[in-house]
């Protein structure tokens, strides 16, 4: 990795890009370039076969119907499984999150996932709209996780999945706990530019795709203002 | 806007104790409704008058433009308040998620070749509005009304319209709304249950032509479509949309572009006949084209020539706030609304390249969620002094960093005056923000 570009790819944007998930790659771009890293982003759609040799994948919210094609087309190519196999680091968010599990519904259907992610995805009664707060697993060393979910599933972690945060506030996977994470594979329902309010976890992926074990810091004075005012609007748990 | 957003969400706190006095206000009003409600029910009638004195005071009380609590009230005395000031009446309904409002107002200036029109002209664009707008015009013989994509069935069914405009559908205010196909969906079971009503739509919307395909009568227009990013994927089949030089197909199924009728080519329109009219406007940018190219459209559903309209278009110099220019303390301060991703793009091609004050809220009538600014590529703003503000500043900084504009955050309004050079100030501000600033500048139409 130290003399080539490093490469982010972003998922099918045709089908998974429900809000602002362009954001999360914009982000992860940006920031590396501050730091020197030199990084490419690469924009790959569902009739495109999915590269398996990038460092970074991005994968985004989305309807119903784009979600399901979305899952049956990533697990004809598997270029992705490859790429996970490989050691790339993933970033799942909402309906990417969920198709990465062994199964999902969409359309009133069970959908088989891509199984990267012990996670299995139904839907609850209501659905979970508003502000999103969690305590991140301490073994990742981050500060609190910040978003906006917008979603009606509830997603239920096997063995080899641990929850990327425990829930101070909205819903996450069940009102207990928020998201996954195994290996370098991260899914949230924080939607959109989740990595806009949470500059420290575009840093992980960067971290585990550069092998570094700290990047120079940046100044996110405007970020953390950001961050201070959402926290203070979630609504306890 | 606080009449819009307990609109919303059903939220009738405050507007109850005022419904009790106006039933007492009623009896001393009831000398005031010859002609407008002759024949109508007496409850209708008693509604009626509610409603209209209701809009008066909230006027007069400075609470908004009483363009929505009247109805709101009229509505609550008789439920079918709506349906009795419609009946009589030719009406033409425009909805989308983008461009209705001013669309209306076009579309209205159009129609008024044939007599009175009755609108809703402020852009309180849901039922309790629409009630407001007919009960405050009395009897015209026409009406058009901008219909928020939500109630369209419902005031179809309420208003038995001739003619029913369909702009576009895109995402806006996700968090809020339907999902922008169960949007069409819910437009296409409306249109079935009305083979009647003549449809105008946008030909380059892939979900709009899904909507209106199946009606007996369309008429199909082109204004140019920049924001695709909601129509890859076919409603109809699932399959991805082909587009090639602004024509697309589905590739899974027999759903295409259909071959518009009313095109808009350079500064202008083409109609049926072939005919091109130069469109000239008052209003900015080449979306307001698009605009009048649509009211040329559906004003012609009713016999009106675009000859005839486009003079009265010509005429139309800002709508409820928007393209308004107010001069204060040496600066030409001129206010852009930008409800959504497709309507910011509009809004920075329609700006000066001057300094430029942005505003974001996210209060219910914007949608609670911001992550909408990272669809809108906001690099044409880094060649100008720009300046950021709202309750969502932070959300709005953090994009401009990404984006590497350079920004300068202000607390309000005035400050933002202060820090600008006399000369023009665009102000560009979503839903809630706009109205804030209306309201700094004096309510400016
Ligand atoms: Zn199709």
């Amino acid at each position: 990795m130290s003399t080539e570009a490093l490469r982010i790819v972003w998922i099918y944007p045709d089908l998974l890009s429900t809000y602002g998930d362009r954001g999360n790659m914009l982000i992860l771009a940006r920031r590396a370039a501050e730091r020197g890293i030199p990084a490419e982003t690469y924009e790959v759609r569902s009739d495109q076969s999915m590269p398996h040799t990038a460092d970074i994948y991005l994968i985004g919210g989305g309807e119903d119907g784009p979600q399901a094609l979305a899952a049956q087309r990533l697990i004809a190519d598997g270029g992705l499984h490859q790429a996970v196999a490989q050691g790339a680091a993933v970033l799942s968010i909402c309906a990417g999150y969920q198709l990465l599990g062994h199964s999902f519904f969409a359309k009133g259907a069970k959908c088989a996932g891509l199984g990267l992610l012990d996670i299995t995805s139904d839907r609850g009664e209501t659905r979970a709209v508003g502000e999103l707060r969690g305590e991140i697993d301490p073994r990742l060393g981050l500060p609190a996780l910040t978003g906006f979910e917008n979603h009606g599933g509830r997603t239920h972690l096997g063995a080899h999945a641990a929850p990327l945060a425990r829930v101070t506030g909205g819903i996450g996977n069940d009102g207990q706990t928020e998201g996954a994470w195994a290996g370098k594979i991260l899914g949230t329902y924080s939607h959109g530019p989740a990595l806009a309010r949470n500059p420290a976890i575009a840093d992980l992926l960067l971290r585990w795709a550069t092998g570094a074990d700290r990047l120079a810091p940046l100044d996110d004075t405007w970020a953390d203002r950001l961050r201070s005012e959402r926290l203070a609007a979630a609504t306890p748990a | 806007m606080a009449d819009v957003r307990k609109a919303r969400t059903g939220e009738n706190t405050g507007h109850t104790v005022i419904l009790t006095v106006w039933q007492r206000v009623v009896t001393f009003e009831s000398g005031t409704l010859a002609g407008v409600t002759d024949g109508m029910p007496l409850i209708a009638k008693v509604a009626t008058s509610v409603s209209k004195t209701a809009a008066a005071l909230s006027r007069a009380a400075g609470r908004g433009d009483g363009s929505v609590i009247g109805g709101w009230i009229g509505l609550k005395i008789d439920p079918d308040l709506l349906a009795h000031l419609a009946a009589g009446r030719a009406v033409a309904l425009v909805s989308g998620t983008n461009g209705k409002t001013t669309t209306t107002r076009l579309t209205a200036a159009a129609v008024g070749v044939l007599g009175r029109v009755a609108t809703n002209s402020f852009g309180a664009n849901m039922p309790t509005g629409h009630t407001s707008a007919l009960a405050k015009e009395g009897h015209t013989p026409f009406a058009v009304l901008e219909v928020d994509e939500h109630y369209l069935a419902q005031v179809i069914d309420q208003t038995r319209p001739r003619v029913v405009a369909l702009l576009n559908l895109s995402r806006d205010q996700l968090d809020r709304a339907k999902e922008v196909a169960m949007m069409a969906q819910l437009w296409k079971t409306a249109l079935a249950g009305h083979p009647e009503i003549r449809v105008v739509a946008n030909s380059d919307d892939p979900m709009v032509v899904w909507a209106a395909a199946g009606s007996p009568e369309v008429t199909w227009f082109s204004a140019g479509q920049r924001w695709l990013d909601d129509s890859f994927v076919c409603p109809e089949s699932g399959h991805p949309i082909e587009r090639a030089q602004g024509d697309w197909w589905c590739t899974g199924c027999p759903l295409r572009r259909p071959r518009p009728q009313w095109v808009v080519e350079d500064e202008g329109v083409i109609d049926p006949r072939g005919d091109w009219h130069l469109v000239k406007l008052q209003l900015p940018g080449r979306v307001n084209i698009g605009n009048a190219a649509t009211a040329l459209a559906v004003a012609a559903e009713f016999g009106v020539r675009p000859i005839e309209a486009l003079p009265r278009l010509s005429r139309v110099a800002s709508i409820a706030g928007r393209y308004a220019q107010v001069d204060r303390d040496g600066r030409n301060i001129r206010l852009l609304l930008a409800k959504n991703p497709a309507s910011w793009l509009e809004a920075f091609d329609m700006a000066d390249q001057a300094p430029t004050l942005l505003s974001i809220n996210a209060r219910d009538p914007d949608g609670l969620d911001t992550s909408w600014l990272y669809d809108v590529d906001f690099s044409p703003l880094r060649d100008r002094p720009v300046l950021i503000t709202g309750d969502r500043a932070y959300d709005l900084a953090v994009r401009l960093q990404v984006n590497q504009v350079q920004f300068r955050h202000v607390q309000t309004f005035d400050e933002a005056l202060r820090s600008v050079p006399p000369g023009r100030l665009e102000v560009i501000a979503n839903y809630t923000a706009f109205q804030d600033i209306r309201a700094e500048l004096d309510r400016v139409n």
